[in-house]
């Protein structure tokens, strides 16, 4: 078993490895054709540009995407800066020269990896995927009884900050920072997805394609990771299976198949503010030219936000969302879960949690209001700040830095959290309702919690369960996202996840149950 | 500023000390040689198993003691001074204390077995003994074998401890069956076959008769009285505990087992009191034993001293018995009293239900006069602490525990009820038709 194992690990490490090597192979040579036709498609109507790719890049082969890379992304800057001198703003190009040099990349491309795109994915996505099953699905034996698995995890090098949490650290903040700063390195993977991509939406895949799939792939494994993990524990399995369910339906598949139905794309059910540029201008364009369908969304969206997630944080708590159907919560529960026990339990991380979630949540509604009296009243500036430079602030610094390189490249030495915990605006919002109206709270068993400290240790958003538990309090906290886990690993049955009437909720006793009846009542009579 | 002085920094010294500093002002020393800061001593298990480091066992921040100005000192007391109400420490250190509160918990059970002494030879009670675990048995090639005597609590978690680093485990004990001087029959027999799912070499009706030591003063091997020799790198003594009283033994403070006190945990000598495992009651407490070695009675116990030494008088009174363990994948959860046959009272009888495949089952304690309910065990079902302990209270017969049995579930939600079939067992049994009624949250929050 363990062999197989070890074949499972090895199989991975090739897939892994050559998915790591593309971005810096391929060979790359764009025909005036194709210059032409991105030209056209991206109304490109800069021909100091055009000239100078004609000058430099046309008809020369490129091996590797960065020479290639480091012409176009010049080119760009040098006709823009030529533009803005001689103020000809209809000739300057607003996209990125990443952006730009990803676009004319992925047109350039030849020789064997475009050639071979199904074995391509066959050899980094396919062997990845083989690969980690084999290496997953041993453990229905090895693990034998149902039951906890914690055994040795502070003891292995993955999962206890050794040297092999750091590498996947560093892998993972370095594979974020190229997909969202250097997008011209990704168009190797996006040749391997370019058929499924065609089938799916009839256009070839970018990088957000390939991201998207990765993802829903990431949580379909790690998914049967947790199956095996919890198989003892109906409410992980469901819970389990409903966010890898939105994640594929929802998240990957259906917007795809809108742009298919040349609908725009939407996800539904990303919620603002979390879905932070919903009403930025562009997209509010978007919707309204929709027709019909656009302005579904509309409504669909902004009744997500005033009226979903109130009723249905009243009802069940936040966990609805963040552990049941969001996909950041969705890759935390999944890929995330090994790294669970390393969210910081102090008072001090607490208070930063605090303030940064709820700094994050005022920048994101002050930007929207920003943004939406911009719309109405069709200024660029509010108050002398330009609203498009907030919009860009925000973008780069909370939806890039923070949700992606951190919120998920920070996962083997932070916790699987930090983004939901520290981040998210929409958890603060979900978590005001949660902690002030629902009838979701934790159970406290009346006297049986020893203080032995797993609850705490696996809280991956650092509450300190045991803290409650061991006085005989309800844990009532705005950040629990209900993911049961405190619940399954506590040795005495303490904890419970409950929906509940309101009363009696939130209960601080003094004096625990099975105790004098009489010293209680004292006690509690003074406080 | 009267000086309170705890002698031993467990459960019940903590819990003391943090209920008098939120009910007064008083200078708070607590004194232990164990560890600097107070850590979950049901936790040491999950530190060896790699479930969390040892500074998880910890349930309070290094900094809450100086914010709630506790002062901690790590030391050995050698001897109490009752007369000059003061403690002399291992270091010479002097302390004078105006109340002292012993509680200084348990000391493994050694029963003079030869070879005892031994290197690799090991009971499990303290940091320090995790500590020596880690040492002898840090993996099994270094251990090839362990041997366990003593079948307990502290035993059985000892055997999945070594099994959670594949370390062969011997496993020897007295009884016929596994802790049945607490389980009914069904459940210790159920216990019995989970041990031995889990690899573990259960020996009944067994005992320890020597240690062999090898050339260098370790232990190599035991024999039993079935005449069996063992070989083995690490043996634990698992036997029980008893009060760690011994530093007392001069000190003028009664002494029988423990440290012996009354109602409201006073000693014979005015102003010094015990609580915890230490403390021994002159006269046991309803079906309790004169002495409670369990976490929750420490806790209690604290809670009840703090108000006495505040000023309010107060007797440590317990509610109703529970307790709870884990044996190896099983929760295993008891209220109120359920003797096992060999000191079940005449008039006490069981219900039991056990699951056709799954290791869970339930037994209820009643009355045969008057069915009234004496007490639950469950095992691979949670129950709901505060129900089953109302019906107590209520003195509510078996038949009324069966029809609202819905409402003291504490599984967590989508797991499978079985309400239905152990009713329908029940009703089999005793000719009756009950059906058992729809949880109900009014129910469960009435009175609460
Ligand atoms: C492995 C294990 C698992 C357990 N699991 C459970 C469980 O699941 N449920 C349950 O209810 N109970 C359990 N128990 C029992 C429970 O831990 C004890 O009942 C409880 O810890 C006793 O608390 P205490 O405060 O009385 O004493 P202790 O926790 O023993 O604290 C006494 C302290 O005093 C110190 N001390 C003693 N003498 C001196 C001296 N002369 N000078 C200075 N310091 C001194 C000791 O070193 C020790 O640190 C378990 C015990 C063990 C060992
Ligand atoms: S408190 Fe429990 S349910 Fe809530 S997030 Fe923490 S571990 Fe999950
Ligand atoms: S896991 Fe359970 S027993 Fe342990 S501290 Fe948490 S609530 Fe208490």
């Amino acid at each position: 078993m363990k062999a197989i194992k070890n074949i499972g690990l090895l199989i991975f490490l090739v897939g892994l490895s050559i998915f790591t090597l593309l971005p810096l192979t391929g060979t790359f040579t764009l025909s005036t054709d194709n210059l032409k036709k991105v030209v056209t498609d991206q109304n490109i109507k800069s021909e100091i540009f055009v000239q100078e790719l004609e000058n430099t890049v046309v008809g020369k082969s490129f091996n590797g995407v960065s020479a290639l890379s480091s012409k176009i992304t010049t080119a760009l800057e040098n006709a823009n800066a030529h533009h803005r001198e001689n103020k000809e703003y209809n000739k300057v190009m607003y996209v990125g020269p990443h952006d730009m040099a990803a676009t004319l990349a992925k047109a350039s491309g030849e020789g064997f990896i475009v050639n071979n795109k199904i074995l391509m994915w066959f050899l980094t996505f396919g062997l990845g995927i083989i690969g980690a099953l084999v290496f997953i699905l041993p453990n229905v034996i090895l693990l034998g009884k149902k039951g906890i698995k914690n055994d040795g995890i502070y003891h292995e090098k993955a999962t206890n900050r050794g040297w092999i949490a750091w590498l996947v650290f560093i892998y993972l903040v370095s594979f974020y920072l190229l997909l969202y700063f250097r997008p011209e390195y990704a168009v190797n993977w996006t040749y391997t997805l370019d058929p499924l991509s065609l089938w799916l939406s009839g256009n070839l895949a970018g990088h957000w394609f390939v991201y998207g799939f990765m993802y829903s792939v990431v949580m379909t494994v790690m998914a049967v990771r947790m199956y095996i993990k919890y198989r003892h524990n109906t409410y992980q399995m469901v819970r389990t299976t409903s966010v890898l369910f939105f994640q594929i339906v929802f998240a990957f598949l259906i917007p795809e198949i809108m742009v298919r139905l040349q609908m725009p794309y939407y996800d539904f059910k990303n919620i603002f503010p979390l879905d932070y540029d919903f009403f930025f201008q562009w997209n509010l364009r978007s919707l309204l030219n929709s027709g019909g369908i656009g302005l579904f969304i509309l409504v669909w969206g902004i009744a997500l936000t005033l009226v979903v997630v109130p009723v249905m944080v009243y009802f069940f708590g936040k966990r609805w969302y963040c552990s049941w159907v969001c996909g950041c919560g969705g890759l935390a529960e999944t890929l995330g879960d090994p790294y669970r026990q390393h969210s910081s339990k102090s008072l001090f991380s607490w208070k930063i949690e605090r303030w940064l979630i709820h700094g994050v949540l005022v920048f994101a509604v002050g930007m929207t209001l920003m943004t939406l009296y911009s719309f109405f009243t069709e200024s660029s500036t509010v108050l002398g700040i330009k609203t498009q430079s907030v919009q860009n602030a925000y973008s780069f610094l909370i939806g890039a830095i923070f949700a992606g390189v951190i919120g998920t490249g920070f996962y083997p030495i932070f916790g699987n959290r930090v983004w939901c915990r520290f981040g998210c605006p929409l958890a603060a919002y979900l978590g005001f309702v949660q902690r002030f109206k629902s009838r979701f709270r934790i159970t406290t068993n009346g006297g049986q919690c020893i203080s032995c400290g797993n609850c705490s240790t696996y809280c991956e958003q650092g509450i300190d369960v045991r803290a409650y538990a061991q006085k005989g309090e309800n844990i009532v906290r705005s950040s629990c996202v209900g993911c049961g886990i405190c619940s399954a690993v506590c040795p005495r049955g303490v904890l419970n996840l409950e929906n509940g009437p309101l009363e009696g909720r939130i209960n601080p006793t003094e004096v625990l149950l099975g105790n004098d009846v009489d010293l209680m009542d004292l006690v509690n009579k003074k406080s | 500023m009267e000086h309170v002085v705890i002698i031993g920094n467990g459960i019940a010294g903590i819990t003391a000390a943090r209920h008098i500093r939120k009910l007064s002002n008083k200078k708070i020393t607590v004194i232990s040689a164990e560890s600097d800061y107070f850590f979950s001593r049901t936790a040491l298990m999950y530190v060896y198993m790699g479930h969390m480091k040892f500074e998880h066992t910890q349930p309070y921040e290094n900094w809450f003691w100086k914010k709630n100005r506790i002062e901690l000192v790590n030391a050995y007391v050698n001897k109490v001074d009752t007369e000059n109400k003061t403690l002399l420490l291992q270091n010479s250190q002097a302390i004078k204390f105006d109340k002292l509160i012993i509680a200084t918990g348990s000391k493994p059970n050694m029963f003079g077995w030869p070879g005892q002494d031994l290197k690799g030879v090991q009971g499990l009670y303290s940091k320090q003994d995790l500590e020596l675990l880690e040492a002898n048995a840090p993996n099994k090639e270094i251990c090839k074998r362990a041997v366990i005597v003593g079948g307990g609590l502290i035993g059985i978690e000892m055997a999945e401890m070594l099994r959670s680093r594949d370390i062969p485990v011997t496993f020897l004990v007295r009884e016929a069956s596994f802790w049945d001087i607490v389980l009914p029959q069904g459940e210790s027999q159920m216990i019995n076959e989970h041990i031995r799912e889990h690899h573990i070499d259960l020996q009944l009706n067994t005992n320890l008769v020597e240690i062999i030591s090898d050339e260098n003063g370790r232990a190599k091997a035991v024999t039993t009285d079935k005449g069996e020799t063992i070989a083995c790198n690490v043996v634990g003594l698992t036997a029980g505990v008893s009060p760690n009283v011994n530093f007392l033994k001069d000190s003028g403070i009664s002494l029988g087992k423990g440290v012996l006190v009354n109602q409201f945990l006073e000693t014979n000598i005015k102003d010094i009191y015990a609580i915890g495992d230490c403390a021994e009651q002159h006269q046991a407490i309803g079906n309790r034993r004169p002495v409670e070695a369990v976490w929750y009675t420490g806790r209690m116990m604290g809670e009840a001293l703090a108000q006495t030494i505040c000023g309010r008088k107060t007797p440590y009174n317990p509610g109703h018995w529970f307790n709870s363990a884990k044996f190896l994948d099983i929760e295993y959860q008891t209220y109120g009293w359920v003797f096992p046959e060999v000191s079940k009272k005449e008039y006490e009888q069981h219900f039991h239900w056990r699951h056709p495949k799954e290791k869970i089952c339930i037994t209820v304690a009643y009355h045969k006069d008057n069915k009234q309910l004496l007490g639950i065990n469950t095992f691979g079902i949670r129950m709901r602490h505060q129900i089953v302990d109302r019906w107590l209270t209520e003195k509510r017969d078996i038949n009324y525990v069966m029809e609202y049995l819905k409402d003291a579930n504490f599984d967590p939600e989508f797991y499978s009820r079985h309400e239905k079939s152990i009713v329908a067992h029940y009703n089999s049994i005793f000719n009756t038709n009950i059906t058992p009624k729809k949880k109900s949250w009014k129910r469960i929050f009435s009175n609460a």
